[in-house]
């Protein structure tokens, strides 16, 4: 009886929860490539997480904090990661401070990394003792271009992506990494000049022949590029919003088919007057590649559909940028021997040859050629 | 100096910065004491290390996590120090999110959940424990403080009636004395508790637990001479547990006699509550008005790190230093609303009609006198409020 009197009892009084609970506070400034921060801890928590008081009195002494220095810088370290540009960025840790918080002393740790590619975004995964008390929290100012933003860490939310310091920038900076993923994404390209490249043709009686009027060529092209793009921003759309997710491997080699077979397409003619369905069809696969590349940039939690926007935005225009270049070229050329041989028959052999190697660098997991999009 | 102090001092505070925290420093002494770890107050906290290195060694043992869980949470209510309640969380990890875990793990959790306000979620633990097992006379002792905070007496009062068979006379008429004396039944709840009291108790933390809620009902009831009785019994019997503290300072500060709360609480101004009740007294005694100063802007910092990791925890509190320290009626009654939206005690009732009072806000005011009527609610000092 007397020991059930004593165990009911721990659970009565309960609004004593009265101190200040576990908090870190972390204060990240970034340029550019560089970021630098300040990190403090409350020398309690170092304490239970890597024993500080040595001597097991109570009392944390600066003889024992100093001994323990670079202990703490490593430990922190450890439960932090940052990343830009889907590259990590290294952080590193001065000597540990001290200073005095309204519930007690901290330790300071002085931070400085380097994004080797900075991307829009900088996401920070924060892991600090969380297994020793979920209840913790990492309390997050993020200084950009002069303005502060702030975030919390929990147990729940380890990861926060942090953005540009306003819309406009944002924009433009999402903008600007979508003009780019398509300009370097090699295969997007390919893909894209497999399906334009017989625009400026017309297919009769088994032969290719220079198409009659710009603006017929100048329509083909344009229901092309609109296919796929609408077919790339639905797919995009839904797995930057997790709606949809694939497996990358699957994604990247199905990318790699789909030049194959547009390619192919165009020395062995199967398909001639569908083409945009082509594009629409393969365009949703495409659309899974951008979302890859729009996730290792990183997301801004809070800005996602302003950066979705921009991102999207950037990978039209850059399109468009390559259809204004192509167009004009391939009409003026398209009555010549050479378009039809040496561009269109051995351009697309050649486009189906890199991409067949892809095909298989991406579905068996191997390095064929030496740069590979 | 001083001439020029308004302006130039400001400005000066102004250029500098006035952080919140002052800089970094590089200790000299290597002797020097930065930190005093709750264990320094009282050793046996160290059983809580041990048993986290002793469940670290072995994970996914739950008879140890439990046997550390319930430590932490012992300790995180001798203390008030919400990083045990973390440690036990962190202790009950393996469970803490399985829909159907293992009897003491469910029970931990119930009162962790409690501990952060997850009324509904304390709630749906303990349901399912009393379910599997009906004579769980912790669950049902737990479930009957959770209803009572919410306002639930009845219920409250039916779990309460249930361990009758299963404890101590004494556990069950506290249980039944903390609702049946909001809801019309005080002076009747009050005889039987006092009554319980005088026979002898087989616990030490018993006793003080039910002199602590005599002296809160003969606070309530007016009777201040009883009130304090009680309350001296239960300090002789547990004088550091901060609740009894805290109760103890606000019939001081009732009774309005400041200058006795200062020597009870001067030592615990790292649990925010008592900071709160120290603060309240030294306002009002002119000779502490620069210990008052610094007090006031630590609880400033306390609520502004609270407010900055999203808590909610402290909104009576917080409601109270408004209305009383910063002297904002209109935050302490916003304060005051949210939290009688999670609890029902008469301290937040109190609170809410104080400041409604302040504020002058009619509706609140109504709202709060049918809250009383209904539910016959005995309080000296919600009744002055509402005269």
């Amino acid at each position: 009886m007397k020991s059930l009197v004593a165990l009911l009892l721990w659970l009565v009084a309960f609004s004593a929860v009265a101190h200040k609970p576990s908090d870190s506070y972390l204060t990240l400034e970034r340029q550019g490539a560089a970021v630098q921060g300040q990190w403090d801890i409350a020398l309690r928590d170092l304490d239970a997480a890597i024993t500080l008081d040595a001597n097991g009195d109570g009392e944390i002494t600066w003889g024992e904090v100093r001994a323990k220095r670079a202990a703490i810088a490593a430990y922190a370290l450890s439960r932090i990661d940052m990343a830009s540009g889907g590259t990590a960025c290294p952080l590193d840790a001065a000597d540990a401070l001290i200073d005095q918080h309204s519930d007690g002393a901290y330790a300071v740790l002085r931070l400085s990394g380097t994004c080797p590619q900075p991307g829009p975004a900088l996401s920070v995964e924060y892991r600090l003792l969380f297994d020793i008390d979920p209840t913790h929290r990492g309390l997050l100012q993020y200084i950009e271009d002069g303005r502060t933003h702030s975030a919390i860490f929990s147990a729940e939310a380890r990861a926060h992506t942090l953005g540009a310091a306003t819309g406009w920038q944002q924009l433009a900076a999402y903008v600007h990494e979508g003009v780019w993923h398509i300009w370097l994404g090699f295969d997007h390209i390919l893909f894209l000049l497999s399906l334009l490249l017989p625009a400026v043709l017309l297919r009769r009686g088994g032969a290719w022949q220079p198409a009659e009027s710009f603006r017929g060529a100048f329509w083909d092209v344009a229901r092309i590029v609109t296919a796929f793009t609408v077919a790339h921003s639905i797919t995009l759309t839904l797995a930057a919003l997790d709606v949809v997710s694939l497996p990358s491997r699957w994604v990247e080699s199905a990318i790699a088919l789909s030049v194959v077979l547009a390619a192919i397409n165009n020395v062995f003619p199967v398909v001639s007057h569908g083409r945009w369905l082509a594009a629409f069809g393969f365009g949703l696969i495409h659309g899974f590649g951008f979302a890859s590349a729009l996730r290792d940039l990183g997301l801004p939690t809070g800005s996602l559909a302003l950066s979705l926007f921009g991102f999207n935005v950037g990978v039209e225009l850059g399109q468009l940028a390559i259809v204004g270049v192509f167009l004009p070229a391939a009409f003026w050329l398209r009555g010549t021997w050479t378009y039809r041989r040496v561009v269109l028959a051995g351009g697309s052999a050649l486009i189906a040859a890199i991409a067949g190697i892809w095909l298989v660098e991406r579905a068996f997991n191997v390095a064929i050629l030496p740069l590979s999009a | 100096m001083s001439r020029f102090c308004p302006s130039a001092c400001l400005v000066l505070t102004l250029l500098l910065g006035a952080p919140a925290f002052a800089k970094p420093f590089l200790p000299i002494d290597d002797g020097a004491v930065l930190e005093r770890l709750p264990e320094k107050t009282d050793p046996s906290l160290r059983d809580v290390k041990r048993l986290r290195a002793a469940l670290d060694r072995n994970p996914g043992d739950i008879t140890l996590a439990a046997r550390l869980a319930r430590r932490a949470v012992e300790a995180g209510r001798e203390t008030g120090d919400p990083r045990f309640f973390g440690q036990a969380q962190a202790a009950l990890a393996p469970w803490w999110k399985q829909p159907d875990p293992p009897a003491q793990a469910l029970l931990l959790r119930a009162t962790l959940k409690q501990s952060t306000h997850d009324f509904p979620g304390a709630l749906a633990d303990l349901d399912r424990l009393i379910a599997a097992n009906p004579g769980d006379g912790q669950a049902l002792l737990t479930r009957a403080t959770v209803l009572t905070v919410q306002g639930r007496y009845a219920e409250a009062r039916a779990d309460c009636a249930r361990i009758a068979r299963l404890t101590v006379p004494l556990v069950r008429i506290a249980c039944d004395a903390a609702p049946a004396s909001v809801s019309g039944e005080a002076a009747s709840a009050y005889r039987a508790l006092t009554s319980a009291l005088a026979a002898p108790a087989a616990d030490a933390g018993l006793a003080a637990w039910g002199e602590t809620l005599a002296g809160e009902i003969a606070q309530r009831r007016g009777d201040s001479v009883a009130a304090e009785a009680h309350y001296r019994a239960a300090l002789a019997l547990d004088p550091r547990d901060p609740y009894l503290l805290g109760a103890y300072a606000d019939f001081l500060l009732d009774c309005n006699r400041p200058a006795e709360v200062v020597p009870v609480l001067k030592d615990y101004t790292r649990n925010d509550n008592l900071l709160l009740r120290l603060a309240l007294a030294e306002a009002r005694l002119p000779e502490l008005r620069a210990s008052f100063g610094a007090h006031r802007s630590d609880l400033e910092d306390r609520f502004e790190a609270a407010r900055r990791r999203g808590d909610t925890l402290h909104q009576r509190e917080e409601a109270r230093y408004a209305l009383e320290i910063a002297g904002n009626s209109g935050r302490a009654l916003a304060l005051a609303r949210d939290n009688w939206q999670v609890q029902h005690e008469s301290a937040d009732l109190r609170i809410l009609l104080a400041a409604a009072k302040a504020a002058g806000d009619a509706a609140v005011l109504q709202e709060a006198g049918e809250w009383v009527r209904a539910h016959r609610l005995e309080d000296a000092a919600i009744t002055a409020l509402l005269r």
